[in-house]
């Protein structure tokens, strides 16, 4: 019996295994001196872990009397994870390397976060969910403050940690009430009490639990430490908040409104309706006064997560299905970004500042270029990808009923095209100016064309991911 | 042959490709080779087009050329053409190469320049045949992008204001749009418009809830239909662009390069009326039955205020501009008449104001390119010194005003022959504005190139060269072409809009019973 559910929570397992022989191995050789090579082993394992899940028979599988669910969406949810964790570590290693920022802690760090993530889409039980949550949560406010001699980066992580500890406690507050009420922690049980007559206390429960993902969303009004952790944080841990984290967050939210609370869907609808429209909104409006482009896409990320909880608001299996794809669209801009953005410096200083990009297009046509795509695909103007991924939420929330939130999000995803649009104007329309030197380190660059392109060609299939995010879809809502 | 549409549409994308892929250096044999190919593709487009206008039946009235190709989630890949979307291409195929050559002094950024045109030629041929309604957004949204860049980089000084609000004002009309079709997609369960194959009923013959529904305490007479309608209006008429959100269009054409303002007037705001006819009368028949009251009058409004406008503008880009949203006034008048008369007569408007306004711009540019000032206190006097512009500005003067012989003239006395039939007091009041029209555009007329040539910056000015004249040429004869032998379009456009108009009216019919009945159980 021990030994099939072993099976399935196998790839985790591995990468456990692998992070600590890492951590221990490290430790006894070059500690340091080994970090470099060790970031394009976890990578590798990352990319080697996401083929086999991959390519997994689809099936349904539990562990551990159904705490740990491996199905379609999980599936799905984990290939996201990997892949974007390994492209953001891959982008990071020469940048932290110049900055003498790269322990060799970073890459088993953001092993063992990984093997929170997986943990949380995987979740069938509120223990292991808050077991997940809190291994990725705690991996993450360390690398928050990697950068230990600086002011704003000790601050990030002290912020985010303290703030996390907050949301934790709201959650397992809510935890408590749903196992008080429900009798049980497990998804399979809180479903059945959680039907047509839902006690008031379970109710509750799912309030502050909800509250507890929208802070690990970013959602408002829980952004509040959003800005500040991407400003402080070192750049390649950014990037790093600004993908995995969100997938995997948004992927639990799912997965606990749906296999927990699945019943009593029109509860909770209201409640992520509400958190997505003040999303976009309050994104949309805060990001226009930003010059730092970091707190920028921080705030472009809380609007982008108020669009994934539209698709989840609906409710349905299509719903989900357009959170899994405009996920997966946002998380590929954003690599294409941020490699943009750890490419930003001048004298080998790193440069925030979106005034830098005066007149670029002059100086590095090609980037300019890339970045006039992901900008205009952020904004989700047609036939660029970010378009599709705003076309399905919208589809799903329309489909749901939800005729007014698909209209409040179009007009705040007007508002948001402006400060995307100043962007470019920076660097097209500005006025020519010393700004950015450095030559592009070639694996930056190649992240930032190759993202630009999935963003253009895209629109002939979307890269296959519809029917793949449909089939995840299928087996979380049915 | 089964791909002469995409064909038509990509050809200058692949242009476009080739000039991004192959073209280095910006010296100037790199500029020239640049305005060459870009010359070159648009002509071969032209060509590749002219198979679309002669293989076109026009005694048929369905789709023609329909392409069918599965895409995602349901929508295909759809194309085909009409008889009111066919000269909306041929217009666009037509003009594409006199805008290239008349950029040829252009010297910022060639390349980009060219690719920004190749690009917006594909995507607003894309809109002219794209026959599913995600399609459509596609390439209509995406002209937003090239048309963006064309304002902010080669504008003029405020050309940073002038491209947001250009782009803010038409995407926020554009989402809505969105929305709207999402709706569609809801209801009907699909998002082909017209020429689906078998099983599946085209938006187009789709009938879209018309009960009164209540929201926010209104009563929505005409239901589903009307807020679809208002969605899509919306859009259109940003993009038209139609009084009272017109502001937009003045601040993008005076900022625009010439090249940018010719294809804005001569093409982009066709979009505008070219969705009302695709759209907003088949889909959505009763609610443009309970709002064509507010278009008319909406669309007289901006005939007799634009042109009051226009009279004391200073600028002469702007002046045009104005007159081209008078113009646009009548386009809608015409298409919410819906008979015959008014939608021929819309749709040669816009036609006839594409060769027209188009020419117009050049005009501007051509003495914009000698003096580099729009302002008309600038000039005077010119015919002493340039006869042959004199003469070219002359008769595109008269034109706009809309003088029989001319192409102008047809439009507007069919727009409104039609609107006279359905609303007397709207076709009152918009007939004086073909007086108005005559007003600036004669005044502005007198002002650039009647008089003595007083002005010292003047007296070394030179005629126009032999490429401005071969621009202006092919302009010249549609116009008159277009003017003594309207039938040259019309034949082509009638029976497709015969066949709109039958539809439209029997939905309508079919609707009249249902009201009355509710007014009598009341």
């Amino acid at each position: 019996m021990i030994s099939a559910d072993i099976q399935v929570v196998l790839p985790e397992l591995l990468l456990s295994v692998f992070a600590m022989i890492a951590l221990i191995g490290a430790v006894y050789t070059g500690k340091d001196g080994v970090a470099g090579l060790l970031v394009w082993i976890t990578a590798a394992v990352f990319v080697a872990l996401a083929l086999w899940i991959g390519y997994a028979p689809a099936e349904t599988r539990v562990a551990f009397d159904g705490s740990f669910v491996d199905d379609g969406f999980a599936r799905f949810s984990k290939v996201v994870i990997l892949l974007s964790a390994a492209a953001v570590l891959v982008m990071s290693k020469e940048y932290m390397e110049r900055r003498d920022l790269l322990r060799f802690e970073y890459p088993v760090l953001v092993s063992l976060s990984v093997v929170g993530m997986m943990v949380m889409v995987s979740a069938g039980d509120l223990i292991v969910l808050y077991m997940g949550l809190e291994l990725q949560s705690l991996a993450l406010y360390v690398m928050a403050s990697l950068r230990r001699d600086s002011i704003k980066s000790t601050e990030a992580g002290l912020k985010y940690f303290v703030l996390g500890a907050l949301s934790s406690g709201l959650l397992l507050y809510g935890a408590s009430l749903t196992y008080g009420f429900a009798g049980t922690t497990l998804f399979s049980g809180i479903i059945d009490a959680a039907s047509d007559d839902v006690p008031l206390g379970l109710l509750f429960g799912l309030v502050f639990m909800s509250a507890g993902f929208a802070f690990k969303v970013s959602a408002a009004p829980f952004h509040m430490w959003t800005p500040d952790v991407y400003e402080g944080s070192p750049t390649p841990i950014t990037a790093f908040f600004a993908t995995a984290p969100k997938m995997a967050a948004m992927g639990l939210f799912a997965r606990v409104m749906h296999d927990a609370f699945g019943g009593v869907v029109g509860d909770w609808q209201q409640i992520v309706a509400f958190l997505a429209v003040v999303s976009m909104f309050l994104g949309a409006i805060a990001a226009i006064g930003q010059r730092n482009i970091k707190r920028l896409m921080a705030y472009s990320s809380i609007t982008h997560m108020g669009f994934a909880l539209m698709g989840l608001a609906a409710g349905t299996a299509f719903g989900v299905q357009a959170m899994l794809v405009y996920m997966t669209i946002y998380v590929a801009m954003n690599i294409g970004t941020f490699a943009f953005i750890l490419s930003m410096e001048k004298d080998g200083r790193p440069v925030t500042d979106i005034d830098a990009l005066q007149m670029y297009s002059a100086k590095e046509p090609l980037k300019a270029v890339a970045l006039l795509v992901l900008m205009f695909s952020l904004a989700g103007v047609p036939p660029l990808v970010g378009f599709f991924g705003k076309f399905y939420v919208l589809r799903a929330a329309y489909d749901a009923g939800l005729g007014w939130l698909a209209v409040a999000g179009v007009i705040a995803s007007v508002i948001a095209a402006f400060y995307y649009l100043r962007i470019v104007y920076y660097m097209y329309f500005g006025e020519e100016r010393e700004a950015l030197d450095g030559a592009t380190n070639p694996v930056l660059w190649g992240f930032l064309v190759a993202s630009a392109f999935v963003m253009t060609f895209g629109v002939i299939n979307l890269f296959g991911i519809e029917p793949l995010a449909a089939a995840a879809a299928q087996t979380l809502v049915n | 042959m089964g791909n002469l549409l995409s064909l038509t549409t990509f050809f200058p994308l692949l242009g476009a490709i080739i000039l991004a892929l192959f073209l280095r250096g910006n010296d100037e044999a790199a500029q020239s080779n640049a305005k060459w190919v870009a010359l070159a593709t648009t002509a071969a487009t032209f060509i590749i087009s002219l198979f679309i206008l002669f293989g076109f039946d026009a005694s048929d009235t369905g789709f023609q050329f329909v392409e069918d190709r599965e895409w995602l989630l349901g929508m295909n890949y759809r194309m085909g053409v009409d008889g009111i979307s066919v000269l909306f291409i041929m217009l666009t195929t037509f003009l594409m190469p006199l805008v290239i050559a008349s950029c040829w002094h252009v010297s910022h950024r060639v390349k980009e320049y060219m690719i920004a045109f190749l690009l917006l030629e594909t995507l607003m041929l894309g809109v002219f045949m794209a026959l599913d309604l995600i399609l459509f957004y596609l390439f209509f949204e995406a002209g937003l992008i090239p048309m963006f860049l064309i304002i902010g980089i080669w504008g003029g000084k405020n050309r940073i204001y002038a491209s947001f609000k250009f782009f803010l004002y038409t995407f926020l009309g554009s989402v809505l749009m969105l929305v709207a079709m999402v709706g569609m997609f809801t209801e009907a369960g699909t998002t082909c418009i017209a020429a689906c194959g078998p099983d599946i009923v085209g938006l187009m013959d789709f009938t879209f809830a018309s009960e009164t529904f209540p929201l926010l305490g209104f009563q929505v007479v005409g239901g589903m239909q009307t807020l679809l309608w208002l969605a899509f209006f919306a859009s259109f008429a940003v993009k038209m662009p139609m009084w009272p959100v017109h502001t937009w269009l003045p601040d993008a054409h005076v900022q625009a390069p010439t090249a940018g303002s010719v294809v804005l007037a001569a093409i982009l705001l066709k979009m505008g009326g070219y969705g009302f006819l695709r759209f907003s009368l088949p889909m959505f028949p009763v609610a443009s039955d309970i709002l064509a009251p507010l278009v008319l009058w909406m669309s007289a409004i901006a005939i007799v205020y634009t042109s009051l406008v226009a009279l004391v503008q200073e600028d002469m880009k702007k002046l045009i501009a104005y007159s081209s949203v008078a113009h646009m006034g009548y386009v809608t008048m015409g298409i919410f008449a819906m008979n015959q008369q008014g939608i021929d007569g819309a749709i040669f408007q816009m036609i006839s104001h594409g060769f027209v306004s188009g020419a117009l711009f050049l005009c501007v540019g051509v003495i914009y390119d000698r003096m580099h000032t729009r302002d008309i206190d600038a000039y005077g006097g010119l015919v002493n010194r340039m006869p042959a512009y004199a003469l070219i500005f002359m008769l595109f003067t008269m034109a706009n005003v809309g003088l029989p012989g001319t192409s102008g003239f047809v439009g507007e006395f069919l727009t409104l022959m039609g609107i006279f039939q359905v609303n007397t007091w709207v076709a009152l009041v918009a007939t004086s504005g073909v007086i108005l029209s005559a007003a600036y555009a004669l005044w502005l007329y007198r002002r650039v190139v009647m008089g003595d040539l007083i002005k010292e910056s003047l007296k070394s000015i030179t005629d126009m060269t032999g490429r401005e004249r071969a621009i202006f040429a092919p302009l010249v004869v549609m116009t008159i072409l277009l003017g003594v032998y309207p039938s040259l379009a019309t034949d082509i456009i009638g029976p497709s809009v015969e066949n709109l108009i039958t539809g439209v009216e029997t939905a309508q019919a079919a609707y009249e019973p249902a009201t009355l009945i509710a007014e009598a159980t009341e």
